[in-house]
């Protein structure tokens, strides 16, 4: 008993020093979410909502390379909707049979199909800076996995917008934000109340749809995770079961040993 | 002798190659100490994980493209399109965490209980060298999916080499392959990641014909002397270790599943870009007491000597401290001259022992933050304690130690232990 205290109390400070603080700003307020927890899964309403936030905004100015129209489906769209989607945005059609991909200088387009990757807002990151003020908008497909705090911190960093505090020494064309480090940051605030309307007729809140677009952001990053949480729940009760069952097994091939 | 097998076609393959002997003999009627603890199941698990991880590497390389322009991007499609491709990974991932897990405990077992004692220093010596391969083997496959932490823990750990004197930059750029880490350096990380596994696998073959010479030590400490003294390994420690690997895996699958990310860098997820440094280069988990060892060095400390800095740099001195931290590991066979092995006889020795993992566990943590004030001088006395421990203490009480009378056998040690 005394061993296995020990053995448990090792294990979690070696694996404590992982746990690196590099504490800028202040404490995320943490939000509920229906993926969290053993059990999580993802609401597919707010799946959708999320989705229309992100393509009516944020695309405008990040990418989501990960991802394709095909994608989509799993968020309860129907192929037919998803070839939709895709169909009204463009992407560049590769070289024609003459073997160009450029007209003019301007590359030669065509309408996406589900097996494409999202469009991205702009051709390169050159062009991305150019049309933002110098500053460059982060891919976004991984971003609540790529920053402390996950789904928490993209819903903070886009409702953390305030005058900033007196005597902040703002530079032009940034925007001052509680929650990004510095907090300067060059993103103009996003959302807008009521800038758009939920097909489902939920209220656009700027709360609301900083919500649904952080939900919708968390399985852009980790699509497989309602799939990872329900193999982890079966395969950890058996392994509790087929554990406790050695458990026995070994205290009576081990009674005779004196 | 062999070839006492009832089934014809495995008594005909013995006769000729007398592999089913060999099994019987290092697994199944193996002589065992009865009364190995717990602490006895890590090298088996150690086993098990290095299995793990070489079944899930080759599957992850199947899908992986080492190149700079794609890395990154083949890490994620294993992770969204390749089947299970994302259990792969992060079985491949925590895997790598839980095999340092493992064998830490696995050492601090062995430096508790004495288990590098004579006969056992070769056996030791293997040991320290398959912590050294299987750390070149978790650095070289943390570049692999060409992460921001990927990179420039890249570029901090291959710069150490710059400190070697004269030929340091020539060794540097020989192991880029140029210029920086680029191209050529993710191939060749690729290549040593893919092949140091295999060394592993054979330095873990020779740990065990060394093991299986003098047999396991125990936490008497005191030799096997008789057969009352030991139990056939089958079916005792196969269910032993076969319960054990049930709440390790219990463990492992739970970070696997439901945190799989727990010992990872977000920033690990933002794909290499050279142009932009981090705001903390922090390597994984496991390196970190190294990590704190290597900055403990302030570039004052050695100007305030006058000549050394003509002949040392700061950095060299902690890359000297670092590297010889390990090395110093497989002299403790001969740093520590006590007789007796197991600390549980060694009332000085095995505060000793605690205090030096506390002071590890702290490194770690020291290795983890910015290296500045407090933390700066917590990890230099911390970094001091490490080798004042090593190179003072553990002598010091191999000579002067009064320790306790020992059992007279390991089987007299358990009757004694139940009839209490
Ligand atoms: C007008 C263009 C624009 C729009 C629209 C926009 N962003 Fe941004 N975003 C930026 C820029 C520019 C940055 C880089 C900020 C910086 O580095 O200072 C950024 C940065 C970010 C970051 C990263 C912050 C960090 O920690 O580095 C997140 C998260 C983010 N945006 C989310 C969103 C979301 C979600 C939306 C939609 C609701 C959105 N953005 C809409 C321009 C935009
Ligand atoms: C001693 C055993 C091994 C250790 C400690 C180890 C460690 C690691 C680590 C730490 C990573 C980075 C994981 C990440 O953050 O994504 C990695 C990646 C990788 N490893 Fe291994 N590895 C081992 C064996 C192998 C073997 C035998 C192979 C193949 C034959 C392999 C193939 C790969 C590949 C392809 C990657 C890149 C994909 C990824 O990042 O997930 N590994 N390894």
């Amino acid at each position: 008993m005394k061993t296995t205290l020990f053995a448990a109390l090792i294990a979690g400070a070696l694996a404590f020093p992982a746990v690196t603080n590099a504490s800028e700003g202040p404490k995320l307020p943490a939000q509920k979410w229906s993926f969290d927890g053993p059990t999580g899964h993802f609401d597919r309403a707010q799946m959708k909502r999320g989705w229309q936030v992100f393509k009516s905004v944020c695309a405008a100015c990040h990418s989501a390379h990960q991802l394709y129209y095909r994608n989509l489906v799993e968020l309860g769209f129907s192929e037919a909707e998803a070839k939709q989607i895709a169909a009204g945005d463009n992407v560049p059609a590769g070289p024609n049979e003459a073997g160009e991909t450029h007209v003019d200088g301007q590359p030669i387009m065509r309408p996406a199909q589900p097996s494409d990757k999202i469009a991205p807002p702009y051709a390169n990151p050159a062009a991305a800076r150019a049309a933002n003020n110098g500053a460059l908008p982060p891919d976004l497909s991984l971003i609540t996995k790529a920053r402390k705090g996950g789904a928490d911190y993209v819903h903070a960093i886009l409702t953390g917008y305030k005058e900033p505090p007196a005597g902040f020494q703002l530079q032009a064309g940034m925007n001052y934000n509680e929650y990004f480090a510095g907090h300067q940051i060059a993103m103009p605030a996003p959302l807008v109340e009521g800038a758009i309307t939920f097909e489902d007729g939920t209220n656009a809140t700027v709360d609301q749809m900083a919500k649904d677009v952080s939900a919708f952001l968390t399985w852009a990053a980790e699509p497989e995770l309602e799939e990872r949480k329900r193999m982890g729940i079966k395969i950890l009760a058996f392994l509790l079961v087929f554990t406790a069952l050695l458990f026995a097994l070994k205290r009576r091939i081990w009674s005779d040993v004196h | 002798m062999s070839s006492e097998f009832k089934n014809p076609v495995i008594r005909w393959i013995d006769h000729r190659l007398p592999v089913f002997t060999m099994m019987e003999h290092s697994a199944v009627t193996y002589p065992t100490p009865k009364n190995l603890n717990y602490w006895w199941n890590f090298g088996s698990l150690a086993g098990i994980v290095l299995v793990v991880m070489i079944l899930s590497g080759i599957f992850l390389a199947m899908n992986y493209t080492p190149h700079t322009s794609l890395a990154f991007d083949s890490v994620e499609r294993i992770m969204r399109d390749v089947n299970y491709g994302w259990l792969l990974r992060y079985l491949h991932m925590n895997g790598a965490s839980m095999f340092f897990v493992v064998v830490y405990i696995h050492i601090f077992r062995g430096m508790y209980y004495g288990s590098y004692k004579d006969p056992r220093e070769l056996l030791w010596i293997i040991g320290v060298l398959i912590f050294l391969t299987m750390m070149a083997t978790a650095f070289v496959g943390y570049t692999l999916p060409w992460g921001q932490m990927s990179f420039w823990g890249a570029t901090v750990i291959t710069n150490l080499f710059s400190v070697v004197p004269i030929v340091g930059d020539y060794i540097v750029q020989w192991l880029w392959g140029g210029f920086s880490v680029d191209n050529p350096t993710l191939n060749r990380f690729f290549a040593l990641h893919y092949l140091l596994p295999f060394v592993i696998f054979a330095l873990v073959a020779l740990h065990l014909v060394a093991l299986h010479q003098h047999k396991s030590n125990n936490p008497t400490g005191v030799e096997i002397k008789g057969d009352r003294d030991t139990i056939p390994f089958h079916p005792y420690y196969t269910v032993k270790d076969a319960f054990g690997l049930g709440v390790f895996l219990l463990i492992y699958l739970g970070f696997t599943f439901f945190a799989p990310n727990f010992f990872g860098e977000p920033d690990n997820y933002v794909a290499a870009n050279p142009l932009v440094t981090p705001a903390h280069i922090v390597p994984e988990w496991y390196f970190l007491p190294f990590y704190a060892m290597l900055r403990s060095v302030p570039d004052n400390f050695i100007d305030a000597w006058g000549i050394l800095p003509i002949i040392i740099s700061a950095k060299a001195a902690g890359v000297c401290i670092m590297f010889g931290s390990i090395i110093l590991l497989m002299f403790l066979p001969w740093l520590d001259t006590s007789k007796v092995r197991s600390a549980n006889f060694r009332p000085v020795y095995k505060w000793a022992f605690w205090l030096f993992l506390f002071n590890y566990i702290l490194l770690g943590y020291i290795g983890g933050q910015p290296p500045e004030g407090a933390m700066l001088t917590i990890g230099r006395v911390s970094t001091f304690w490490y080798f004042f421990h090593l190179l003072v203490v553990v002598p010091f009480l191999g000579k002067y130690e009064r320790t306790l009378p020992l059992p007279e056998s390991i089987s007299a040690a358990v009757m004694a232990k139940e009839s209490k």
